[in-house]
């Protein structure tokens, strides 16, 4: 990863699968390297199909969308919508009522080279799928982050995505592991981090456990980074700390988990 | 007593866990969409094949045929190589 000096970067979030928690990573990534002092900006790419403005909890404040800075109809100044809790934390807003063949890739990239003039990170939420979505999400990205969750299907699909990103020359692929449920790895019925890496071979920027924070913070858009008690939303803030640049080690999730699987681990360690 | 506890925590210790058939699967599905994907692999390791193979052996080179195949539960590489006749020395 580059040091933010001489412009910002532009990092596309993107899975192949849908529902696996690119928008909750482009939320709790960009709110916490607003934390960390940095101008960012989260573009919301998912044309026809937007939640990024809700996830983020700013649904209210939206006036214009992308579609509209595209053509003309009011800057992108206008179009920008400032966080709630950050000052120095943007939201770019999908259109809903368009589609992904509205916009082109030459078109983004003129939009992320204007954006790269201001900010330090622009985060682009790409939509699931391989087509046009995907084609103008990574059209003007510096580097990419997949993310998956430990299941067969999700990792298929980040395993072409990653294919896909390597053939459009992406030098640089990290990979997210969400919804990682511990006491499941240690039972043996989740795939492990290790499985994962194994099968993936592209670095780790993040490890997420599954947490039902994140789903009371879909419905308050309070995100969940904002909690830092809880566990998925230290991990998202160790997220964006590695995006800036910092070695920060990653959580360790075998001290997690209830009091029965820990008194369980107890008695299967005694034992064997 | 430890033995009966860990007995009653820890109920299917042997069992062996769903996850080893979910990696089982995905390497073997992953093998096939890379394969599928990238067509050019196949046709790149069959020209490589076919130069290593001539060095000692005159094959028929257009009826050589290879391809990715399940065989209990691997991904195995088959190669199916008509031969025409032993060079009888290696130069």
């Amino acid at each position: 990863m580059m040091e933010p000096s001489n412009g910002g970067q532009v990092v596309v979030i993107t899975s192949g699968k849908g529902g696996v928690g690119k928008t909750t990573t482009v939320t709790n990534v960009s709110m916490g390297l607003a934390q960390l002092g940095f101008k960012v900006v989260a573009m919301d790419l998912d044309i026809g199909l937007k939640k990024l403005d809700l996830i983020m909890g700013l649904e209210n404040r939206v006036i214009y969308d992308i579609v509209q800075v595209i053509e003309g109809e009011c800057t992108l100044r206008q179009a920008l919508v400032k966080d709630r809790r950050f000052p120095n934390l943007f939201m770019l807003p999908a259109a809903q009522t368009r589609n992904k063949d509205d916009v082109t890739e030459e078109q983004i990239k003129n939009l992320c080279a204007e954006l790269k003039k201001e900010f330090d990170f622009i985060l682009i939420d790409c939509p699931a799928g391989i087509e046009r979505g995907f084609r103008n999400s990574i059209a003007a990205a510096d580097w990419a982050v997949v993310v998956t969750n430990p299941e067969v299907s999700a990792v298929r699909d980040a395993d072409r995505i990653i294919g896909m990103l390597e053939s459009a020359q992406f030098q640089d692929i990290k990979l997210v592991i969400n919804r990682i449920r511990p006491e499941m790895v240690r039972g043996g019925d989740m795939l492990s981090i290790d499985d994962l890496l194994n099968h993936l071979c592209i670095d780790l920027i993040g490890i997420v456990p599954e947490d039902d924070g994140v789903v009371i913070s879909t419905n308050t858009g309070e995100p969940i980074i904002l909690n830092q008690r809880s566990l998925a939303g230290r991990a998202f803030y160790n997220i964006a700390r590695r995006f800036a640049g910092e070695e920060v080690p990653f959580l360790d999730l075998n001290h997690t988990g209830s009091l029965w699987d820990r008194i369980r681990m107890f008695f299967s360690k005694q034992v064997g | 007593m430890l033995e009966f506890l860990s007995r009653l925590f820890w109920r299917d210790r042997d069992r062996i866990g769903s996850k080893h058939v979910a990696k089982e699967r995905l390497r073997l599905v992953l093998v096939h969409d890379r394969v599928n994907s990238c067509p050019q692999l196949l046709e790149a390791l069959k020209e490589d094949l076919i130069r290593v193979i001539r060095e000692y052996i005159e094959i028929d080179e257009d009826a050589l045929d290879i391809s990715f195949d399940n065989i209990d539960n691997t991904v195995a590489l088959v190669a199916n190589i008509p031969v025409l006749r032993i060079k009888k020395s290696i130069v």
